[in-house]
């Protein structure tokens, strides 16, 4: 993909997102760090063009919410911006990739510390497959099939392909 | 040098590096958000057991400790010594070995001997020692909550963040060490984390109340205390630790605050924009003013608030953290 075909997925997603909560006032647009970051500022500037109303994007870092701490060395841990109460609000969580799904299980458990959404929505640029946890996004830039041990790359300029442990 | 403390022990500061220290003060700025939430606690932690092991008095590092593991999620196992078994005489190596019993993943220990971390850790070396303090030797939590402290403080003034300065702050800072240097095992931590992070440090004391070994020290001794809060951007007092014998040191506690007291009239040499620091329990009257402490150029109370997202963070990478690399 390149970054035109990234720029129309994501307008796409952000029409989809409008399509499905009617009003984007009670939305609330969190991207996971550190993947996330860029493409939630972006659909939520896309979401603000669509709707006339200003949207902005909080970041949710799950280091510490993750299941594999013992397993892996620790990722390095970047902060969270969530400003306000998450309870009655619908929750769009945006992601560069979705794999095994854990990190969006962290996600949800982290977001639960922010009060109670009223519904949780997952929207990814990329879903790679190989699901490990019962999680399925809402909103999809691009499905792609691919390998376990290929590495991808999805960012704001396009996404690539690789193999894992040289990108 | 020791460049992460990721699934180790932290016993000292003399031996880790800049990048390590770094680490620490980073991880602790996410902490800090955390500690800002409604809910402020994370799993990261969740099902560890953390011994809190204090052989001497302690309010505030004890209770930051404590604070930290349970907003961290493990359980705390602590253990008050005056109505232990260690009053009918048990050994710190049989204390241990008891407590190590029970299922520990990491134990904070304070002590009055020097080494007494590094001897646990010989004890237990499956579990992770952090030391609390160990007699006249370290106490590495303190001096990473006074990088901190200073770090965030003069980020703000310059209206950047701590994350993005990185050390750059402490570059030719000048911090001058002030009071009872000899039985200070804070100030050989600060002394260890300012000079590694670039800092030029100076100590002022009356000479009784400096090591023999000063010389060894990288730090410069101010030949003239009164010049020396003038040149200073950061004053660190000390505690003058009268349960150490410091009081056969000085002639008499009027005496040293007479020579080496914080007292109102000299807090006037200090430029408006030096930071006073105390790690605090304050002697006030002695060390320094009680005016000094509550006017805005102190930040003790910031130094102890800081407490717990430091601990926080060493407990998480020494605890969660593993030797086998660093993820980026």
């Amino acid at each position: 993909m390149t970054s035109d075909d990234v720029g129309r997925a994501l307008t796409r997603m952000a029409h989809e997102i409008v399509e499905r909560n009617h009003s984007v006032t009670s939305l609330s647009v969190i991207g996971l760090q550190t993947g996330g970051n860029d493409i939630a500022v972006r659909l939520a500037h896309l979401l603000s063009e669509i709707s006339g109303e200003l949207m902005a994007s909080a970041l949710l870092d799950v280091s510490f919410y993750r299941d594999d701490l013992t397993r892996n060395p620790l990722p390095a841990s970047a902060s969270t911006t969530i400003d306000h109460d998450l309870t009655d609000r619908t929750v769009v969580l945006v992601d560069d990739v979705l794999f095994t799904g854990r990190t969006i299980r962290a996600a949800l458990n982290a977001l639960s510390d922010w009060g109670r959404p009223r519904a949780v929505q997952l929207c990814v640029l990329v879903d790679r497959g190989h699901r490990e946890l019962p999680i399925r996004p809402d909103f999809v830039g691009k499905n792609l099939p691919t390998s376990q041990d290929e590495a991808i790359v999805a960012t704001l300029d396009g996404v690539w392909i690789g193999v894992r442990g040289t990108s | 040098m020791i460049d992460t403390i990721r699934g180790d022990n932290l016993l000292s500061l003399d031996e880790l590096s800049r990048a390590a220290i770094l680490e620490v003060l980073d991880t602790a700025e996410t902490f800090v958000e955390v500690n800002r939430r409604s809910i402020k606690k994370v799993p990261a932690l969740k099902g560890r057991v953390i011994a809190s092991l204090f052989f001497e008095e302690s309010t505030r590092t004890r209770l930051s400790f404590e604070t930290a593991a349970k907003r961290l999620s493990a359980d705390v196992l602590s253990l008050a010594v005056a109505s232990s078994s260690v009053k009918k005489g048990e050994s710190l190596r049989d204390t241990i070995a008891t407590i190590d019993a029970l299922g520990i993943d990491a134990v904070v220990l304070r002590h009055r001997s020097s080494g007494a971390a590094l001897q646990v850790s010989r004890y237990v070396p499956h579990v992770r020692v952090i030391n609390g303090g160990d007699g006249l030797h370290q106490h590495p939590t303190q001096a990473l909550l006074d990088a901190f402290t200073i770090r965030q403080v003069l980020a703000e003034r310059s209206g950047t963040s701590g994350l993005e300065s990185g050390t750059s702050l402490f570059a030719g800072l000048r911090i001058l060490i002030v009071g009872d240097v000899r039985h200070s095992r804070v100030a050989r931590s600060d002394i260890a984390a300012y000079a590694t992070l670039g800092a030029d440090v100076r100590v002022a004391a009356p000479g009784t109340l400096l090591p023999d070994d000063i010389d060894t020290w990288p730090v410069s001794v101010a030949a003239d205390f009164d010049e020396a809060l003038a040149w200073a951007d950061v004053v660190a007092l000390l505690r003058l630790q009268s349960e150490r014998g410091s009081g056969t040191f000085v002639p008499s506690l009027a005496e040293f605050t007479f020579t080496h007291g914080l007292t109102e009239e000299r807090s006037r040499k200090l430029r408006p924009e030096t930071l006073i620091m105390h790690p605090g329990p304050l002697n006030r009257g002695v060390e320094i003013d009680s005016r000094v402490v509550d006017s805005a150029a102190c930040v003790v109370e910031r130094q102890v608030s800081n407490g717990v997202p430091i601990r926080m963070a060493v407990l998480y990478l020494t605890v969660a953290g593993t030797h086998e690399g660093i993820a980026t």
